[in-house]
């Protein structure tokens, strides 16, 4: 995707001009999202029909099928895709030191070489923790050039005292996050409050800083397709980089439909405003196919740009052990176990 | 191993081949030659014609071209095989039935690589929406036979019935054929598409294997000279066709007056509506199903796209960006979208029709790719700029081609929904279920998604309004298209066709019946009905109306061919509004009409007893109780939800099919006349009547009970006359929706012949018909013909 013009004249009734911006972002530098005013008129001329998306849905894992050599291209590339996470109660600094560990060698060299990828540096994008792990997660990951992703703001329900949140995020990025994921208040998208959520996550941005921002809508609580378009929507205007799904902790997590639905939101922000936001789908995504079924989502509905880890990320936790034992099988020719890949 | 790395970096989609090598063992164990299916065994394979793979030009197979004599020995098999299976009994077949679903199933992959393989769709739809249709088809129908007693009562089996079936899905058109016919107790004669008759080989090789009783289906192969000699076969009862309309048309001219039953499933052009309010990103989605599911070929294709103005930039743009990420590429490789198109001849066509698209101005827009250059491929084509008269926004393309044109208002887009020939299907999007709701109904096509396409199921009816053609495929109204009705023994004779020779085109001097003895009589001025008014002929001649006895009853005016126009024009004018009309009000004036005949009890018994010698007092009690019966259904005749396989109400409509034109018997010529025209009314149609020749007068007493009975002007229209000259023109008129024929054999071949102009319904009937018995008279069959149903389907979640 390199088209830079933007359709302004799409939906009726919009009431702010957003200035595009030009060039996609060069590989490598996280692009961020300036947002703009909120156009209340755009929010509610949203319409998202489920039946439509979920047969979308359905189809796009059968209409593409990727086999034999690609798949184990597009499995190693959905391991950089990784936001490498533990969010845990029982959580330690030993835990998250081996995890960290996990996340420079993510696949076995061994591996790697045999699949012809010797030299190709292959690690995870961030690695995903609570804030009092994060002095621990930046010290182990210390020249790796991997981020330390933190949740924030009172997650997974974002209802602590809103000044406490604000701090949280400070706290964070101060103990060293280079990316910070919020969590929205969900009330503000049920009452339909969308000057609420957009003056919130706005000053979560603004306490971010330098560290990018993940905004998590939490959209198995969120009820409908159509309030997570807007939900998406007015968290890129209050200048969100990333949009995110899920804690992982909601009762239904990414789901295929609402990741259409939040990359069409993308899609639409981008032609509108020309600013390049990314997604992570998070919680639940747990096998190999499934995230191939994700990429090709991503390819499909935002194009090639938006496969890169600067624009798309996974939050996963289990997933790469189903991937690593998927790429063994296809050095191998053998079907792989587990326990033959480091743990993580 | 370098691949792995360039698939990392790239992301690129690679190939992914399914396997052709099981379909092509079952063609080796074939030798590649196939004989014809009859009764039950293969034959010695004939002169032979050679099938292609349209992907790469290989050539697949040597199929049989079927002879006449080759149609004669499978149709006596079918007819031999007739009692044995009538004998089995609901149950039986139902067994049968399910036996063939599950055969499918355990064959699914075969036969999906198969049809991949033959007729070039992509192995993602022969897969995952062809064979689960068809194994479907088989159980849903294993159900109606089961049911058959108890929910098609007074019915019995047509017979034979010949099945000639298109090349675009060749093994569902097959199943949606086979089933409904062998579920009504059926035997079958099946003629795959030339270019595509593998799965149906494949299909009669199971059916061997199953055991299925020999002769109960028979496969032959050919071209259309063994479906023209399948359609002329004197032993077949029933024809089926699913293809083009203008062999729909021929085969319609063929069998007219033969007394085949007929469904024709035809072509299309079929509207694809987006309103300001839908979810655009989903309409796109809707499209790429629409136009760019089988390569386009599909005959209910969404291939106009009408869009409100003020979203049109931004879909034109979203779809050119969904089209650029289509994929064209070999018919098994697992991740195309756009198969191989079938056959030469069907690419040459669909080239020309967007040069000539071109040529008339329209701006064509194509992806940046190119598409494989071996083998048979069009890439996805856009037009835009194009107005409602251009050709490419007109013909059936049956091509990845899709045109789209702007509207300003909700009327207007009905209007140009409905501005074609055709009338199969259409689709409709709005996030406003006041608006879908309302356009759904008013769009003339037998099958209407909301926010979807291309939907099947075997519980839903489908096939077309207009030239689309008529009958349904699937669900209860399918399994009546292989029933007829039963009538009691001894049989129905003939109507004869004697004209009364004491008629006179001239006034005669015979003295009025009733006039007293020393005052002349008061004059009758005879009239036509037309628009809620008595008109004077166009002819300016009146027809004496003869008595029992001989003595000149009274006259009619002469109708003519202007007459007939006036009286279509008038019935227009009446029609919407009598169709929206509330069913209440219907019933209301029906019952009215009842009261009104009451009135004149005495006075219409007197009037029959002078015209037919019988004793008239039953048969006018008869009438005033069928108003009854018309008015009673006008309120209750209810369409059906299906259960269709997915979150979503699929509602069963049954719609008035517009203006009919009925032509009355001369027996019980008031109680036919009241039985034939009332259910068209009842059921919101407006109806040009020509009444029987020999007894108008009963017809024409009609007009005042009319006038006084509510019926608003234009409902009914009643043109008197020789019946031989206005037969055609109502026949033959391309704005009646339907005529039926209750006359002699030499009229209804006459109407059959004729309404192939706009393919309008036809119901001949030319038997004598007991009216005065319920049975007979008055019933389900009258309220089938008198509507057609549309399946509205409308998935839905918040």
């Amino acid at each position: 995707m390199t088209r830079t013009t933007s359709v302004r004249q799409g939906r009726p009734g919009s009431e702010v001009e957003y200035v595009p911006t030009a060039e996609p972002p060069a590989l490598g530098r996280l692009p961020r999202n300036t947002g703009g005013p909120l156009d209340l008129a755009w929010v509610r001329s949203v319409r998202v029909n489920r039946s439509a998306v979920e047969r979308r849905s359905a189809t796009i894992p059968t209409r593409r099928s990727i086999k034999t050599a690609w798949q184990a291209g597009w499995l190693l590339r959905a391991v950089t895709l990784m936001d490498l996470t533990t969010l845990q109660g029982d959580d330690t600094p030993g835990r998250v030191r081996r995890l960290c560990a996990k996340a420079r060698r993510p696949v076995r060299e061994d591996l790697l070489d045999q699949l012809g990828m010797g030299g190709v540096p292959v690690q995870v994008a961030a690695v995903c923790v609570y804030h009092a792990f994060v002095e621990t997660a930046v010290e182990a990951l210390e020249g790796s050039g991997i981020p330390v992703a933190a949740v924030s703001t009172g997650f997974p329900a974002g209802l602590s005292p809103f000044e406490s949140r604000l701090a949280e995020i400070g706290a964070s990025v101060a103990a060293g996050a280079e990316e910070i994921d919020i969590v929205i208040t969900r009330a503000h998208v049920l009452t339909g409050n969308w000057q609420a959520l957009y003056d919130e996550v706005q000053a979560f941005r603004e306490a971010c800083g330098h560290a990018h921002m993940k905004a998590i809508l939490a959209t198995g609580e969120l009820a409908t397709l159509t309030d997570v378009a807007r939900a998406s929507l007015v968290a890129m205007m209050a200048g969100a980089d990333f949009i995110k799904t899920s804690t992982g902790k909601e009762p239904v997590n990414a789901t295929l439909p609402v990741g259409i639905v939040m990359a069409r939101a993308i899609r639409a922000w981008h032609e509108r405003s020309g600013q390049w936001v990314g997604f992570k789908p998070a919680g639940g995504i747990r096998t190999a196919k499934q995230s191939l079924d994700w990429l090709a989502m991503m390819k499909e509905e935002l194009g090639d740009r938006w496969t890169q880890p600067d624009l798309f990320r996974f939050g996963a936790s289990s997933l790469l052990t189903d991937i690593e034992r998927q790429l063994e099988h296809h050095a191998t020719g053998r079907y792989s176990a587990a326990h033959r890949h480091p743990m993580g | 191993m370098t691949d792995v790395k360039t698939a990392f970096e790239s992301l690129a989609w690679g190939p992914a081949p399914e396997s052709a090598a099981p379909a092509r063992e079952w063609l080796d164990a074939h030798g590649r030659r196939f004989g014809l299916y009859v009764n039950g065994a293969w034959g010695e394979p004939g002169d032979t014609f050679t099938v292609r793979d349209p992907a790469t030009g290989a050539e697949l197979a040597l199929v049989t071209q079927a002879s006449d004599a080759d149609v004669d020995a499978a149709v006596a098999a079918a007819r031999a095989a007739l009692p044995g299976w009538q004998a089995l009994g609901p149950h039986g077949r139902a067994r049968w039935l399910y036996a063939i679903s599950r055969g499918i199933q355990r064959r699914s992959r075969l036969f999906a690589v198969l049809e991949s393989l033959d007729n070039g769709k992509p192995i993602r739809e022969s897969r995952d929406i062809d064979i689960p249709l068809v194994a479907r088809h088989f159980a849903h129908h294993a159900g109606w036979a089961q049911l058959l007693e108890s929910e098609f009562p007074g019915t019995t089996a047509v017979g034979v019935a010949g099945q000639i079936i298109p090349w675009n899905f060749p093994l569902l058109m097959l199943a949606w054929k086979i089933a409904p016919a062998l579920a009504a107790g059926n035997t079958v004669v099946l003629k795959p598409a030339e270019y595509t008759p593998l799965t149906a080989l494949c299909f009669a090789d199971m059916l061997r294997e199953l055991g299925l009783p020999p002769g109960v289906v028979n496969i032959i192969t050919g071209d259309g000279r063994t479906g023209q000699a399948m359609v002329a076969h004197p032993d077949i009862d029933k024809i089926a066709f699913t293809g083009s309309t203008d062999v729909g048309r021929a085969i319609r001219a063929a069998t007219a007056g033969s007394g085949k039953k007929l469904t024709l499933e035809l072509g299309g052009k079929s509207p694809f509506v987006v309103f300001d309010d839908a979810d655009l990103d989903s309409v796109v989605e809707g499209v790429v199903d629409a136009i760019w599911f089988n390569q386009g070929q599909v005959c209910c294709a969404g291939s106009r796209i009408l869009v409100a103005e003020s979203v049109a930039e931004a879909l034109v743009a979203k779809l050119r960006a969904r089209m650029e990420k289509l994929r064209v590429g070999s018919p098994l490789d697992k991740a195309v979208d756009i198969g191989a198109i079938v056959a030469p001849v069907q690419l040459e066509r669909i080239s020309a029709l967007v040069e000539q698209g071109k040529t008339e101005g329209a701006t064509c827009w194509q992806p940046s790719w190119s598409v494989p250059q071996e083998g048979l491929f069009y890439p996805p084509t856009l037009f835009t700029n194009v107005s409602p008269a251009a050709v490419i926004a007109q013909e059936e393309i049956f091509g990845p081609v899709v045109v789209l044109m702007t509207f300003r208002t909700p009327d207007e887009a009905v209007e140009l929904a409905n501005n074609t020939r055709y009338g199969l299907a259409a689709s409709v999007w709005s996030e406003n279920l006041n608006l879908a709701l309302d356009a759904a109904p008013r769009i003339k096509a037998g099958t209407v998604w909301v926010n979807c396409t291309n939907a099947f199921d075997a519980a839903s009816g489908f096939g077309g309004y207009r030239e689309s053609g008529y009958g349904r495929e699937g669900g209860r109204e399918g399994l009546y298209e292989y029933l007829k009705e039963v009538r009691p023994e001894p049989a129905a004779a003939p109507r004869s066709g004697a004209v009364d020779p004491g008629r006179a085109a001239t006034p005669s001097a015979a003295p009025l019946r009733g006039a007293a003895a020393n005052l002349p009589p008061i004059d009758r001025t005879p009239k036509l009905y037309v628009g809620g008014k008595q008109a004077r002929p166009d002819s300016g001649y009146a027809l004496d109306v003869l008595a029992q006895d001989g003595t000149r009853a009274g006259e009619v005016g002469r109708g003519n061919r202007k007459d007939i126009r006036n009286a279509v024009e008038a019935a227009h004018k009446a029609q919407p509004g009598w169709q929206r009309a509330t069913a209440h009000n219907r019933s209301q004036v029906l019952y009215y009409l009842g009261e009104n005949l009451a009135a004149r009890e005495l006075e219409c018994a007197e009037l029959l007893r002078q015209r037919t010698g019988e004793d008239g007092r039953g048969e006018v009690a008869a009438a005033i109780a069928r108003c009854f019966t018309w008015a009673a259904w006008a309120d209750k005749y209810d369409g059906a939800v299906h259960h269709t396989p997915m979150r979503n109400v699929t509602l069963a409509m049954p719609e008035p099919i517009g203006v009919i034109g009925i032509v009355a018997p001369d027996e019980a010529p008031l109680l036919a006349f009241v039985s034939l025209v009332l259910p068209a009314a009842a059921m919101g149609n407006a109806v040009v009547a020509i009444p029987s020749e020999r007894f108008p007068l009963l017809a024409t007493d009609l007009y005042q009970v009319l006038e006084t009975s509510d019926v608003p002007g234009g409902v009914v229209n009643i043109v008197t006359g020789h019946r031989s000259e206005l037969l055609a023109p109502l026949a033959g008129h391309d704005d009646v929706d339907a005529v039926w024929v209750h006359g002699t054999r030499d009229e209804v071949t006459e109407a059959e012949k004729l309404s192939t102009g706009n393919m309008k319904r036809t119901w001949g009937d030319w038997t004598l018909r007991d009216w005065h018995v319920p049975s007979q008279g008055e019933g389900a069959l009258f309220l089938r013909h008198a509507t057609q149903v549309k399946n509205i389907w409308v998935p839905y979640g918040a």
